[in-house]
C-alpha cells in the first residue's frame, strides 16, 4: 500500500526531529502536572497504541490548550496521524478540540480507506486526553 | 592528417533526405528530460561543408545537456541508494543465464515451436527443450523426469496434489493432515475440502516452528490419506524433518506432500532416499521466471492424482495446457545453476545472518521467529519489541523487507504463522522478515545492521510501550482501552 507523501512526510520529521514534533511526555511529580491531561487508547495486540497529553491554561475564563505531547506505538499512518493532531490542538479552547473529527485528519493526511481507524484513534485520544484534563479539575 | 579526417568522418552524421543532420546521443540521466539523442540539420548536402557546420551544432548541443548536469549527480546517487532488496523469499531477480536461454523459446528464429506437435521439426525442437528442463529439475531431486509434472506454479501444484489426492483416494478415507504454518496455497485447499466434507487435522509447531514427527504419528489414522507439510517455512526459514515423518506416513500407507517452493535450490532435496509422494516447486523462487513450476509425482509406489485441469492430454493427462517452452527451459535452467551453486549460495546466506544476528543480537527486547538452528539462512524473522512493523519498514525506507505486521496485509490480521508459534500478538506485529539471495553483497547486510540499531532505537524514542517498558510497567497487566 502506498501512503501519500504527506503520510511520509509527517511520519519522517517526527522520526528525525521527536522534540520539535511534539514527542515526549510529562510525568507525575513535574510542574504544572496538575494542568495536564492524559488519553491512552489502542492497546499493543491490535497493533496501535496511542498516548496524548494536553497541557491547558485557563486564558480569560476559558481553558486553552497551550501545550501537547504523544507517544504512538503503530503503524507509520498511526504516528503520521498523531502528529497531526498535535499540530490541530495547539491554542484550542477545549471545546474546540473537542470536536475536531477524525476526518479532518484523514482529509489532511489523504489517508487510504483501510488506515481510517488510525484517524479514529487520534480523535479518541482527545476524547480521552479532556476527560481526563476535567476529572483533575473537579477533583481541585 | 589524412588518417585523421577518415576518423572524424561522419562521426555524429547521418543522412536524411540527400542532407547531413547531426546526432549527439543524449546521457542517461539526462533521457527524460531530452529524449534519447538531440537531432539538428546542417542544411548541407555536401559532407565536406556539413563538417564544418557540424562542431558548431555539437558545441551547442553539449551547451544544452550541460546546463543539467547537475541533474548527473542526483541520478548517480538514486542510482547507488538504490533500495537495498531483502525479500527474496517472496520473489527473486531472474538470473541472466536463465534469461538468455528463455529468449531463445520465443522469435521465429527460435524454438517457438508446441512441443505437442508431432509432426514437424519446430514441435520436436520444443520438446527437446522442454525434456531437457524437465532432466536439469529431475536431476536437482535425484528422481526420474518421468515423475515431474509441469505446473503454473507452487499455488498450482500444492492445489493438484492436495485435491487430486483427495478426490482420487476419497474412497479409501477423508482425513487430511497439515499444519497451522502452511503457506495459503495449501492452508485455502484444505479449507475449500473441509467444506466438502472432508476432515482436516491443523497440527501445531513448537515454540521453534518445527511440527514435531512425533505429531504427526499421534495425528495420522486408518482413514488418513493425506499428510500435507512444507520443508521450508517462507516466513520463519524453518525446516520440518521430511525424513523422519516419511517414514511415518509410508508405513501407514498415507500419502506425503512436501510444499518445496522455499527449499528446492536451496538445500539439497534427494528424493529417491525420501519417502515424500508429491512435492511442489516454484522457479521464481529461485532465479527462474513467475509462472512456472512442476509437481513431482511418485511413480514407485505410483501415486494416482485426479487431475484439475482438462483438455489437450499434455503432461499424461495430469496437466492439460499447452506447454510454455521459455518458462519451462527458464525453471529447468534455473534448478540446474541452483544445483552448480547450491553450496556456495548457502555458505554466503549463512555468513549474511550470522553479520545481522551479531550485530543486532545485543539490542534489548529483540527475538527470532523460529530458530537459527534448525534455520534456513536465507530466511530470517526477528521481532523487536514495542515496535510495529509496518513503521520499522518505513523507517527502513531503503531496504525491501517484509512484515507479520497487521497493518501490511489487507486483512489487518497479524502473521498467522507467528501466532501459531505462541508468539504473543504484540511481538507478531512487531516482527520483520530479512531473506537474502544470491544478489546479495556482504556490504549490505552490514550497512543494514546499523540502520535497523537506529530506526528501532528511534521509533522506541517515540513509543509509549517502551516508555512503560522502561518504567518496569508489566504490560500485560494493564486493561487496554
Amino acid at each position: 500500500m502506498a501512503y501519500s507523501q504527506k503520510v511520509v512526510d509527517k511520519f519522517e520529521e517526527t522520526l528525525k526531529n521527536p522534540e520539535g514534533a511534539s514527542v515526549g511526555r510529562w510525568k507525575p511529580g513535574d510542574k504544572d502536572f496538575h494542568r495536564v491531561g492524559t488519553g491512552i487508547v489502542g492497546a499493543p495486540a491490535c497493533g496501535d497504541v496511542m498516548k496524548l497529553q494536553i497541557k491547558c491554561e485557563n486564558i480569560e475564563g476559558e481553558n486553552r490548550i497551550v501545550d501537547a505531547r504523544f507517544k504512538t506505538y503503530g503503524c507509520g499512518s498511526a504516528i503520521a496521524s498523531s502528529g497531526q493532531l498535535i499540530d490541530m490542538l495547539k491554542g484550542k479552547t477545549l471545546e474546540e478540540a473537542q470536536n475536531i473529527s477524525n476526518q479532518e485528519i484523514v482529509d489532511i493526511l489523504e489517508l487510504p480507506a483501510i488506515k481510517i481507524h488510525c484517524s479514529v484513534l487520534a480523535e479518541e485520544a482527545i476524547h480521552r486526553a479532556i476527560d481526563d484534563f476535567k476529572s483533575l479539575r473537579n477533583n481541585d | 592528417m589524412w588518417y585523421n579526417l577518415l576518423e572524424m568522418d561522419k562521426k555524429y552524421l547521418f543522412k536524411r533526405n540527400n542532407v547531413w543532420w547531426v546526432k549527439l546521443a543524449v546521457p542517461v540521466y539526462l533521457r527524460e528530460k531530452f529524449g534519447f539523442d538531440l537531432r539538428k540539420s546542417t542544411g548541407e548536402k555536401d559532407l565536406d561543408k556539413a563538417l564544418l557546420v557540424r562542431d558548431s551544432i555539437l558545441s551547442e548541443f553539449k551547451a544544452k545537456l550541460s546546463k543539467d548536469s547537475d541533474q548527473k549527480s542526483s541520478f548517480e546517487t538514486n542510482f547507488s541508494n538504490k533500495t537495498t532488496y531483502f525479500d527474496y523469499a517472496s520473489t527473486t531477480p531472474v538470473d541472466e543465464r536463465v534469461i538468455e536461454k528463455m529468449k531463445e523459446c520465443l522469435s521465429f528464429e527460435g524454438a517457438f515451436g508446441n512441443s505437442g506437435s508431432r509432426s514437424h521439426v519446430y514441435g520436436w525442437k520444443a520438446e527437446e527443450l522442454v525434456e531437457e528442463a524437465r532432466l536439469n529439475v529431475a536431476n536437482l531431486l535425484n528422481c526420474d523426469p518421468r515423475e515431474i509434472i509441469w505446473t503454473s506454479g507452487a499455488t498450482e501444484s500444492d492445489n493438484l496434489a492436495i485435491k487430486g489426492a483427495a478426490y482420487f483416494y476419497q474412497s479409501k478415507g477423508r482425513h487430511i493432515i497439515t499444519s497451522k504454518i502452511e503457506h495459503k496455497a495449501v492452508l485455502d485447499v484444505c479449507r475449500q475440502l473441509e467444506k466438502e466434507n472432508f476432515e482436516v487435522s491443523y497440527l501445531d509447531p513448537n515454540e521453534n516452528g518445527v511440527i514435531p514427527p512425533q505429531a504427526v504419528k499421534d495425528a495420522i489414522r486408518e482413514d488418513t490419506v493425506l499428510v500435507s507439510l512444507m520443508q521450508i517455512n517462507n516466513e520463519i526459514g524453518v525446516l520440518n524433518d521430511i525424513e523422519q515423518i516419511g517414514l511415518i506416513t509410508r508405513e501407514n500407507g498415507t500419502i506425503f506432500h512436501v510444499d518445496a517452493a522455499q527449499s528446492a535450490g536451496k538445500i539439497p532435496i534427494d528424493l529417491s532416499n525420501l519417502n515424500v509422494d508429491l512435492m511442489s516447486f516454484s522457479a521464481h523462487k529461485i532465479y527462474g521466471p513467475k509462472g512456472i513450476g512442476a509437481l513431482y509425482i511418485r511413480r514407485k509406489p505410483r501415486v494416482r492424482l485426479q487431475p484439475l485441469f482438462h483438455g489437450g492430454g499434455q503432461e499424461r493427462g495430469i496437466r492439460a495446457g499447452t506447454l510454455p517452452t521459455h518458462q519451462i527451459v527458464g525453471m529447468g535452467e534455473a534448478f540446474r545453476i541452483a544445483q552448480e551453486q547450491m553450496e556456495i549460495d548457502y555458505k554466503r546466506l549463512t555468513n549474511f545472518r550470522s553479520i545481522l544476528w551479531n550485530g543486532l543480537k545485543d539490542m534489548e527486547e529483540v527475538y527470532i521467529n523460529g530458530s537459527i538452528e534448525n534455520g534456513f539462512p536465507g530466511i530470517f524473522n526477528m521481532s523487536f519489541n514495542f515496535v510495529e512493523g509496518e513503521s520499522l519498514i518505513m523507517a527502513l525506507k531503503n531496504i525491501a523487507v517484509s512484515s507479520g505486521s497487521a497493518c501490511t496485509s489487507a486483512s489487518l490480521e497479524p502473521s498467522y504463522v507467528l501466532r501459531a508459534l505462541g508468539r504473543p500478538d504484540e511481538l507478531a506485529h512487531s516482527s520483520i522478515r530479512f531473506s537474502f539471495g544470491r544478489f546479495t553483497k556482504k556490504e549490505e547486510v552490514e550497512n543494514t545492521v546499523d540502520l535497523v540499531k537506529n530506526s528501532v532505537s528511534q521509533l522506541r524514542e517515540i513509543s509509549p510501550l517502551w516508555e512503560m517498558y522502561q518504567d518496569g510497567i508489566d504490560l500485560d497487566k494493564i486493561e487496554w482501552a
